[in-house]
């Protein structure tokens, strides 16, 4: 608590004690007055003040007037206790909204603090610790075992395991080695490195993560829109409405020829101000919103504002770009066939005679071969452009390349059931097999694709550049809906418009990239979802949504999250209005005095307040 | 220009409040208030100081709402 809360507090307690006290005399007229007001005044001179300042300043209908007027009348028409009980509850009420918030803006505030302090560079007497503003780029400077990596850059020594938790959500370790690059926020965990910077700490990916975070709110959802327009119109329309309950039934009953009961009707007008303060619904909804950006990037899932995190929820339709985002992006080997020797031997001479290229089929060759490749057993090597390489390996020849190749040298190629990249391989001028190459599916792809169906979207879809062939196997593989292969940059941006105008309204289009070349693509979908967008700042700039990670089933949680925050945000605004309609209507007739009034305006905003804060629980999505 | 300020209110609905008279005051192209993250992020309008014109913003947002700060 802080000093105003305290202060608060205390002026709460001496009021409750007082009520008490003066419960227990026995005093009548005048001196009773003068008692009660002591208790009145000490719990809320600051809200008569703040409505008479409202009133002085032509800003009349505000809570503090509600208020005012409320207890004031009720103090008038000789209801003390009942006029010093609202304004106490009113003031609790307060408190504990001004608690709770405070509490839950520091909770919410300590879960994103992934703001490094220092960053320890090695000076004259030993490490010296600087403020990470401070460094220059190429600067070497050495993070120790359980200590924040502060800014982006290259190891160029030591190796250590680290945790990128703070980072992703996921408590996967990464190893990394000399001449990895690392990124900040993640914590070191095992050995000393020393890392040589290569952006500033204003540029690193640790500091344009809180950057966004924290302006995350400046974009602001329907539904906060809603409310504020709500409250504006509301306000003025229940004073006037008191106003009228006030007088109208008197005057009319008078007019009738009856009593007019003026005391009884105006008692209903102010438990009706009592019951009218919008500030459960007020304070609810940006509240819900903030946990639930908050909870989702502690998972992980960095939304940009609460406008995303509301459409993310409506989301039907979830277009993905392939390679990088559902696969691998990585080419792999997957199969050797038609082997007329051992399949290691047949790789190993692959990998061999490909070994002076730099084409990345080579590469995946070498990889998967796992032995290093001593090039002195290569020799005579000749790079048949469009068709592959010949050379002598330990002095047998060996050419490996397409079908185009294996013609050339009079070989027939047995071609191969499964789509991908081929490589056949012929050694000694025999045919010796193939060796196919293809990009991978990420593990956790087709679940994805399955749960996405499973939380509500309608249909998935898959763009790529990628030849006919291979798409449709990939789709067929994961189970995605609709495919469209061979398409060019250009072309993605006209298919996701064509999807666009297909759909209906309320159903709004994902589209998930890896946030390298669909910049165009992500801003023309409702929602852009930039994934894996670790050390890739283009990316983290032009998606609406990142995902911290590379795993495909971020996508679902995010969905997930932003359900369930939504959902918050319309039980608060039916709770909320709801009940108060109902004590309105209830108050009107007489049914319900101040006691119910204090309930349907500070228990409601209690309710409200604590299930907003629900949200931030988002670890089991 | 956009710039950021730190404020200081107590209730979401005075923040709501803090916005529109911030939104209308001369200089201002738009204004956004966080409540949760206690900030006010506002555009200025081409040529404008914005020294000045937040001078104008916070005696408007006082004049609203008597309880509330802004940190220039």
């Amino acid at each position: 608590m802080n000093k105003k809360q305290k202060k608060m507090l205390a002026r709460i307690l001496v009021t409750a004690v007082l009520i008490v006290i003066l419960g227990q005399l026995n005093v009548t007229g005048y001196a009773r007055l003068a008692l009660y007001l002591i208790p009145y005044l000490v719990v809320g001179y600051d809200i008569l003040l703040k409505a008479l300042k409202g009133i002085r300043n032509k800003q009349v209908f505000d809570e503090n007037f509600l208020m005012a007027v409320a207890t004031v009348g009720a103090i008038v028409l000789g209801e003390y206790t009942e006029g010093v009980a609202v304004m106490l509850f009113y003031q609790i009420g307060e408190l504990f909204q001004s608690y709770a918030v405070g509490k839950s803006r520091k909770n919410i505030s300590q879960l994103m603090d992934i703001r490094p302090d220092y960053a320890n560079i090695e000076g004259e007497h030993g490490l010296e610790q600087v403020d990470p503003d401070e460094v220059e780029i190429g600067t070497v400077i050495v993070v120790q075992p359980g200590e924040k990596i502060p800014i982006d850059g290259v190891v160029e020594e030591g190796n250590a395991t680290l945790n990128t938790s703070a980072l992703t959500g996921e408590s996967l370790p990464r190893e990394v080695r000399v001449g990895d690059a690392v990124i900040s926020g993640c914590i070191n965990m095992t050995g000393v490195l020393k890392i040589r910077t290569t952006k500033a700490f204003g540029e690193s990916t640790v500091s344009k993560i809180l950057d966004l975070v924290e302006n995350a709110n400046s974009k602001k959802s329907q539904s906060e829109r809603f409310i504020s327009r709500f409250a504006r119109y509301y306000t003025p329309a229940v004073c006037y409405g008191a106003l009228a309950l006030a007088v109208v039934p008197p005057v009319i009953q008078m007019l009738m020829g009856g009593t007019a009961q003026w005391g009884l009707w105006i008692y209903r007008a102010l438990t009706f101000l009592v019951i009218s303060c919008p500030c459960a619904l007020v304070i609810s909804i940006p509240l819900s919103f903030f946990a639930g950006i908050g909870g989702a990037s502690r998972a992980g899932v960095l939304i940009k504002g609460s406008n995303y995190l509301e459409t993310l929820a409506q989301t039907k339709y979830v277009v993905f770009d392939k390679t990088g985002t559902l696969t691998r992006g990585v080419f792999e080997v997957v199969g050797i066939h038609h082997s007329q020797m051992e399949n290691e031997r047949l790789l190993e001479y692959a990998a061999l005679a490909e070994s002076y290229s730099s084409h990345p089929i080579s590469r995946s060759l070498k990889e998967a071969c796992g032995k290093t490749i001593d090039r002195s057993r290569v020799t005579n090597v000749e790079e048949i452009s469009g068709n592959g390489v010949t050379a002598k390996v330990d002095g047998v020849s060996v050419a490996v390349g397409n079908d185009k190749l294996m013609h050339k040298i009079g070989l027939t190629a047995i071609s191969c059931h499964q789509v991908g990249t081929v490589v056949h391989v012929a050694v000694d001028g025999i045919y010796a097999g193939h060796i196919l190459i293809s990009d991978v599916a990420k593990p956790t792809s087709a679940q994805a694709i399955r749960e996405l169906q499973k939380v509500g979207v309608k249909k998935t879809v898959m763009l790529t550049g990628d030849a006919d062939r291979v798409a449709q196997q990939v789709a067929r593989e994961l189970g995605v809906d609709e495919v469209h292969s061979e398409l060019l940059p250009a072309d993605k941006v006209d298919k996701i418009e064509a999807l666009l105008a297909k759909k209906g309204d309320k159903e709004k289009l994902a589209f998930v990239g890896d946030g390298i070349n669909d910049a165009p693509v992500l801003s023309r979908a409702d929602i852009g979802v930039a994934m894996g967008a670790l050390g890739s700042d283009a990316a983290i700039e032009a998606a609406d949504i990142v995902l911290m990670d590379d795993d495909p089933m971020k996508m679902v949680s995010a969905i997930r999250i932003a359900r369930k925050c939504m959902r918050i945000v319309y039980e608060n605004i039916y709770l909320a209005i709801g009940i108060k309609m109902v004590c309105l209507l209830l108050g009107a007739v007489g049914l319900a005095n101040m006691w119910v009034a204090i309930f349907a305006d500070v228990g409601v905003m209690v309710l409200a307040v604590l299930n907003a804060i629900r949200a931030l629980l988002v670890k089991k999505l | 220009m956009k710039k950021t300020y730190k404020i200081d209110v107590d209730c979401a609905n005075c923040a709501n409040k803090m916005e529109e008279a911030a939104q209308k005051t001369h200089g201002v192209a738009n204004a956004t208030v966080n409540f949760m993250a206690l900030k006010m992020i506002v555009e200025f309008e081409d040529g404008q100081e914005p020294k000045a014109v937040m001078q104008e913003v916070r005696k408007n947002c006082k004049k609203i709402e008597d309880d509330c700060e802004i940190f220039l």
